[in-house]
């Protein structure tokens, strides 16, 4: 039988087999050398600085030379995170981050590459760079800041703002449907999907660094709260009341019923999928080997 | 070459037929020919949206001296493979020039006079003594280049060996051959 | 055509540059089909892994370039190569290189547009694109090969002037050139200037992107060196390269020195060929595949008496100042044909000022100016000359 689709890509994937890091937290002094300044442009309240905080500790955690950590970034409130890591950074245009990353991973396969973006970033505007990262499986991490809102813009919907909910372009209630973007990163391939909340932030952790330490494409989707924008046009503008709302709709994925529904309300967290098969930039050396034998030989 | 160009030493050629019949490569085979022999070449092609039928055509020029204007608009030879190539293009040939085609596919008329009209049934003969229509491209190179001396045959037969895929090589200087013989013959 | 050789040897516009791309040192190509630049594509997804580079085909123009950007980021020689849809798509990266001072290469092979327009046609129509396409203040380098060794010798060039100025350069190829094959000679390896990468000679924390001496521009030292380097295309500090848009000095300064840094050195970048010029009371202004019908004529008028001349600007961006000005100071009438409708012409006519008149001539149907409309123009300067039945 053949499908339409390479059958790889159907694989499903092993059950259990893959063990997440579990990675110790790091005292906010290890933290602060790799932050290059002590200001950011984010609001009180807003997750993106624990998320920050959360692929730092991944980062060291995984001992990783920081001279080979790249953070490739894109557009938007999230967007921002390259030029506050004292890594090598690259603030991309908006939707591109995952593009440019491709071509310094496939230029120096040496470098951990880490690419940040927001929903729109990962599902709008680049949303046809996600699904073909995933889909070649290149050894990148993609760590999507999902707030449901374009938040540096002042609250328009996005994406992955859900149906009915409000925002300053959609002021009747969103009549559209969102994405959920670590179902999208699955079918189009990523060979590691996570998701993990702000408020789960030791499980944000480690499945940062599994999408790290994982060989593919890794997609992990950090639940962030905005409560200027999203929290304040539809669940609540209080930071610490949207973060217990998180700590209610995360439910373990090992625990979510198959096939039950993805909700606004209740999603699963965690390693959702996990699976091996042939990654972009090593068969591009594969390529280059043959060829160049092809041509010596 | 002196015959068909009045002295001059540039000479235009131009290949004519419908997509799939491989007149990019005979034009290619020529030009190749030529740049081994230290000429100046330069070679061009227009075609279609699709790869299969349809008019196309490929030109090359060969001249000793630079050239400047790259296009081919009054051939001093033509190549005409299909009907509808022959009706496209055949008219634009030179007064005094030569038209060579395929007299199984074209139905030539009498709107080319003044012109040296040779007919030669390429594809039939390709289908006859090698079995595959596929090379009356490469018959018909063969077949110029004995009419008109443009390039000396062994280079030709050379870029014809340079320019196909080495499992159907010796089936097309089979066919390269056959075309001298044809035109030889005619 | 894979070994370069002193003997003449056939070959293809689009695989000249392909082999012009190697030879400068790329081994990064990033791209998307689309006619008539395809064969650079393909003939580098070849070549690429041949020579340890990497060729991706991406999902789109818009990733091509940012992949190519990446690469460059990460130290390798990158180009990519499209037509003008693709271009459109790309321009906003073009902007971001710019910004970034990214060295990088973009073979635009030109058709006819808008849109699809004529796919498989040639046209010169993207000149301006070239020029404005990207949003905001910018500088560009753009060459116009107009012949198959061109193709080659330009894309090094091409090369080798992004390093030296650590920016995107445009190589406006177009759909006869691309496509057509040439007789041609290659220069020897050995005898090629290749402009190399190099890390800056200084402590990470001297490391000044805007240099006030505009001489010294200092390479981008790659990702994932000692440097960290923070790479954005906001308005940045030029030594921390942190974002600083608070500061309209800053902000103007990094403005001014990102065309500064081109158009001081125009003069130096700018590359004419001037033809049968010394004593041309006509000059014919031609670009690209055109100028071979151009010069085509200047050799005509020439045989019969006429003094016309030919100035073919190689470098289109920067545009050549110094010669158009020394062309204007001689010549009476400018002809200037081209596979658009005034786009070069304008430039001339205001680079010349008044100083002499400018004739233009456009063509936009997909076919080469030939030499004949052009000597009808020709004629018309020259009216009192007995042209007999020529």
């Amino acid at each position: 039988m053949s499908a339409l689709v390479d059958e790889q890509l159907l694989e499903s994937p092993p059950e259990g087999d893959y063990k997440l890091p579990r990675i110790t937290p790091h005292k906010t002094s290890e933290i602060v050398p790799w932050l290059r300044t002590p200001k950011t442009i984010w609001c009180p309240g807003c997750s993106n600085g624990t998320i920050t905080r959360a692929l730092i500790d991944a980062i060291l955690g995984l001992k990783l030379d920081p001279e080979k950590v790249v953070i490739v970034a894109g557009i938007g409130c999230s967007g921002r995170i390259a030029q506050y890591l004292e890594y090598s950074t690259v603030h991309a245009a908006h939707g591109r981050a995952l593009a440019v990353a491709t071509g310094v991973k496939v230029a120096d396969p040496s470098l951990n590459v880490i690419v940040a973006m927001g929903d729109g970033d990962c599902s709008a505007i680049g949303g046809n760079h996600f699904i073909h990262a995933a889909r070649r499986n290149i050894d990148l991490t993609a760590l999507i800041f999902n707030n449901s809102i374009y938040g540096m813009t002042g609250g328009q919907m996005s994406p992955t703002t859900h149906t009915g909910d409000k925002s300053t372009t959609s002021l009747r209630g969103n009549v559209e449907a969102a994405f959920d973007l670590s179902e999208l990163a699955h079918a189009a391939g990523a060979t590691y999907v996570a998701r993990a909340t702000a408020w789960g932030y030791r499980q944000l952790v480690d499945v940062i660094a599994g999408g790290i330490a994982h060989k593919g494409f890794a997609a992990v989707e950090a639940m962030a709260a905005c409560p200027v924008y999203y929290g304040r046009f539809n669940l609540t503008a209080d930071p610490a009341e949207f973060l217990k709302g998180q700590k209610k709709h995360a439910v373990p994925a090992s625990k979510f019923e198959e096939g039950e529904s993805r909700l606004r309300d209740q999603y699963p967290v965690g390693l959702l999928h996990h699976s091996e098969r042939a990654e972009f930039v090593t068969s591009l050396a594969r390529v280059r080997a043959e060829a160049q034998e092809a041509r010596n030989g | 070459m002196a015959e068909t160009n009045g002295g001059a030493s540039r000479l235009e050629i131009r290949f004519s037929g419908s997509g799939g019949q491989g007149i990019l490569l005979a034009a290619a085979i020529v030009a190749e020919a030529a740049t081994a022999l230290g000429k100046n070449v330069v070679q061009t092609q227009s075609y279609g949206p699709a790869a299969r039928g349809g008019a196309s055509k490929a030109e090359a020029i060969i001249a000793d001296e630079e050239i400047d204007y790259p296009e081919v608009d009054t051939p001093d030879v033509s190549l005409c493979l299909s009907q509808e190539a022959y009706e496209k293009y055949a008219r634009d040939t030179r007064s005094g020039g030569l038209l060579v085609y395929d007299s199984g596919l074209v139905e030539p008329d009498d709107s080319l006079q003044g012109r040296d009209l040779r007919g030669i049934p390429f594809t039939r003969a390709a289908a006859e003594h090698l079995k595959k229509t596929v090379v009356a491209n490469i018959v018909a190179v063969g077949a110029l280049v004995e009419i008109t001396g443009m390039v000396p045959a062994e280079a030709a037969e050379a870029a014809v060996v340079s320019r196909v895929p080495e499992r159907f090589r010796e089936l097309n200087v089979e066919a390269f051959r056959l075309g001298r013989r044809l035109a030889a013959e005619a | 055509m894979t070994d370069m050789s002193i003997a003449p040897i056939l070959m293809q516009g689009n695989e000249a540059v392909a082999e012009g791309a190697i030879a400068a040192g790329a081994r990064f190509f990033a791209g998307y089909p689309i006619t008539p630049s395809t064969e650079i594509a393909e003939t580098l997804a070849r070549r690429m892994p041949e020579v340890g580079g990497s060729f991706i085909q991406m999902e789109d123009e818009i990733a091509s370039i940012s992949a190519v950007c990446g690469a460059s980021l990460a130290g390798l020689k990158a180009l990519t190569a499209t037509s003008g849809p693709g271009f459109s798509l790309m321009q906003e990266m073009i902007g971001f290189a710019e910004m970034a001072q990214i060295p990088c290469v973009i073979v635009d092979v030109m058709r006819g547009g808008p849109s699809t327009g004529l796919p498989t046609e040639p046209s010169q129509g993207d000149v301006m694109q070239a020029r404005w396409g990207t949003h905001g203040e910018h500088s560009v380098i753009a060459l116009v090969p107009s012949s198959v060794e061109e193709c080659f010798t330009l894309t090094i060039e091409a090369f080798n002037l992004s390093e030296q100025y650590r920016t995107p350069v445009i190589v406006l190829s177009d759909a006869l050139i691309g496509h057509m094959r040439e007789a041609v000679t290659l220069p020897e390896p050995g005898s090629l200037r290749i402009a190399e990468r190099g890390t800056p000679d200084c402590a990470p924390e001297e490391y000044d992107t805007v240099m006030s001496d505009l001489d010294n521009i200092l390479p981008r030292p790659p990702l994932g060196s000692p440097f960290r380097v923070h790479v954005t295309g906001l308005v940045y500090n030029r030594r921390s390269g942190a974002p600083e848009t608070g500061d309209p000095q800053v902000a103007g300064d990094l403005g001014r020195y990102l065309r500064e840094k081109i158009y001081h050195h125009r003069d130096s970048i700018a590359r004419v060929e001037e033809y049968e010029m010394k004593d041309a009371e006509v000059a014919i202004f031609a670009y690209g595949s055109v100028a071979r019908s151009a010069k085509a004529v200047v050799k005509w008028a020439r045989a019969r008496g006429v003094p016309v001349g030919l100035v073919r600007p190689i470098t289109l961006w920067p545009f050549p100042t110094l010669a158009v000005d020394r062309m204007a100071e001689q010549v009476r009438t400018v002809i200037v044909p081209e596979m658009n409708l005034k786009q070069m012409s304008w430039e001339v006519q205001a680079a010349v000022s008044g100083r002499t008149k400018v004739v233009d001539f456009g063509r936009v149907d997909g076919k080469l100016i030939t030499p004949a409309q052009i000597e009808e123009l020709v004629k018309a300067e020259f009216y009192y000359h007995d042209w007999g039945k020529s």
